[in-house]
């Protein structure tokens, strides 16, 4: 088994408000988690709280059997992570910032494959331009590129949807279906429904501090 | 335990590449941004020059006052423009997300602000001391002073630059940290300036530099071995928060 994150009893709270109370979680492979919930009710913290980047207020994250704090560095080269802000610099080209992408993943990719990667997801002859001259859903997409060229097992992503065209959304659903099929795990925040066949796991969160 | 690369996606072309190269990548990553904003970086070094044009017209254009001046100008208006350089440092990286892929990378993250850090002091330290003997000239600066004055630039900035660099990555989530990020660096910049200084008004009045410029090179020496793990604590904290 490669992905293995377990969360027992987790709790969050921001700005002394409770976000999220007594929520268990398994994630290992062939999972496709989808984290629901209306606006404000913790969807993005909780992503940052699997991520590592935020400490739960209670309960226990574990990788592996081990507490995810001491398991960081092996978490981290099994953990592909998308952001509310994809992580794409404006002032850099596709290609330049794939290429750094890559290199914070500790992988040697040369141009063809930085190249065959953003065909994919639908830019070529976009990759020498810099990335604010693109449109929100292409700038999106080379934030997406990376699922392509990038190998890891435990892909989460806030909002991959956001921006995309209609054909980039069936592009990205057949994607997270392969990679959960291959024996990868998702776990994502998303407003978009997936096909009825696709089954999927959901986790619905806030339904009660909605109301609060 | 499993070795974490036995997915089915895995490439054969992939391998690891090691630490000197991803960090060879963030510093061309940085100048890459830089040359095309351009502003960013130039417009700490126009201040600096603005300043030193106007400071005589302002003042006095007797170059004998404008020489014993200089030394301390020249220093002052540089850790000015090194604190106006700072705050665009982690900004724009924290907004658009790159921050986070930064954090989550599994390289070691204060490598990477070590990489970031240097790539900034390349951008305001280097050309700052490049340009000094220019602004000494418009400033009468002695000519036995210049030597020197570049070479504790050169020293003094890049310890600037690390110690900015903590203050910019903890005031990096705030709205507008600026104000702040140069109430709390601006105290460990104290000593670079006098020493820097020092050293400059030495070479001029002809005594040895070595005192100060061993001070300086210690300053910069600790802030190399400590700084980058004070950048990276300081921006998982900002980020958490």
């Amino acid at each position: 088994m490669t992905v293995a994150l377990t969360g027992r009893g987790l709790a969050c709270e921001r700005d002394e408000r409770e976000l999220l109370h007594g929520l268990d979680l398994d994630v290992v492979d062939g999972t496709l988690l989808r984290i629901e919930g209306p606006n404000g009710s913790g969807k993005t913290s909780l992503l940052k709280m699997l991520t590592g980047q935020l400490a739960p207020t209670a309960g226990t994250l574990s990788w592996r059997g081990q507490p995810l704090a001491r398991a960081r560095a092996d978490y981290r080269t099994a953990l592909l992570y998308l952001g509310h802000e994809p992580g794409v610099t404006t002032s850099l080209t596709a290609m330049e910032n794939l290429a750094w992408s890559a290199a914070l993943a500790d992988l040697c990719v040369d141009a063809a494959a930085i190249e065959a990667a953003l065909q994919t997801v639908g830019l070529y002859g976009f990759e020498d331009l810099p990335a604010g001259q693109l449109s929100a859903g292409q700038r999106r997409r080379i934030a997406l590129a990376r699922l392509e060229l990038i190998p890891r097992p435990l892909w989460i992503l806030d909002e991959p949807f956001t921006a995309l065209d209609r054909a980039g959304v069936a592009w990205l659903e057949q994607r997270l279906l392969a990679h959960r099929d291959a024996g990868g795990a998702v776990v994502l925040t998303t407003h978009h429904e997936f096909a009825p066949t696709a089954c999927i796991e959901r986790l619905r969160l806030g339904a009660t501090h909605a109301a609060a | 335990m499993p070795p974490p690369e036995s997915t089915a996606t895995a490439a054969p072309t992939l391998a690891p590449r090691g630490l000197a190269a991803t960090c060879v990548r963030q510093v061309k990553r940085e100048l890459a941004i830089a040359r095309r904003r351009g502003s960013e970086w130039i417009n700490p070094l126009l201040f600096q020059a603005l300043v030193i044009v106007l400071f005589p017209l302002g003042i006095s254009p007797e170059p004998a006052l404008l020489a014993t001046l200089a030394p301390g100008l020249l220093w002052v208006t540089a850790l000015l423009a090194v604190l106006l350089s700072l705050d665009a440092l982690f900004r724009s990286d924290f907004d658009d997300g790159s921050l986070e892929q930064m954090l989550l990378s599994p390289q070691p993250l204060p490598a990477l602000c070590l990489a970031k850090t240097f790539a900034h002091w390349l951008l305001t330290g280097v050309p700052m001391a490049l340009i000094a003997p220019l602004l000494g000239l418009l400033l009468s600066l002695p000519a036995a002073g210049v030597a020197t004055l570049m070479a504790a630039l050169l020293l003094g900035s890049a310890t600037f630059s690390l110690i900015g660099a903590v203050g910019a990555a903890l005031t990096v989530s705030l709205p507008r940290g600026g104000v702040l990020l140069s109430l709390l660096i601006l105290p460990f910049y104290i000593p670079v300036l006098i020493f820097g200084a020092g050293a400059v008004n030495a070479a001029i009045a002809g005594d040895p530099v070595t005192a100060p410029m061993a001070l300086l090179g210690a300053m910069l020496a600790l802030a190399i071995a400590g700084a980058p793990f004070a950048i990276a604590g300081a921006l998982r904290i900002s980020v958490d928060g």
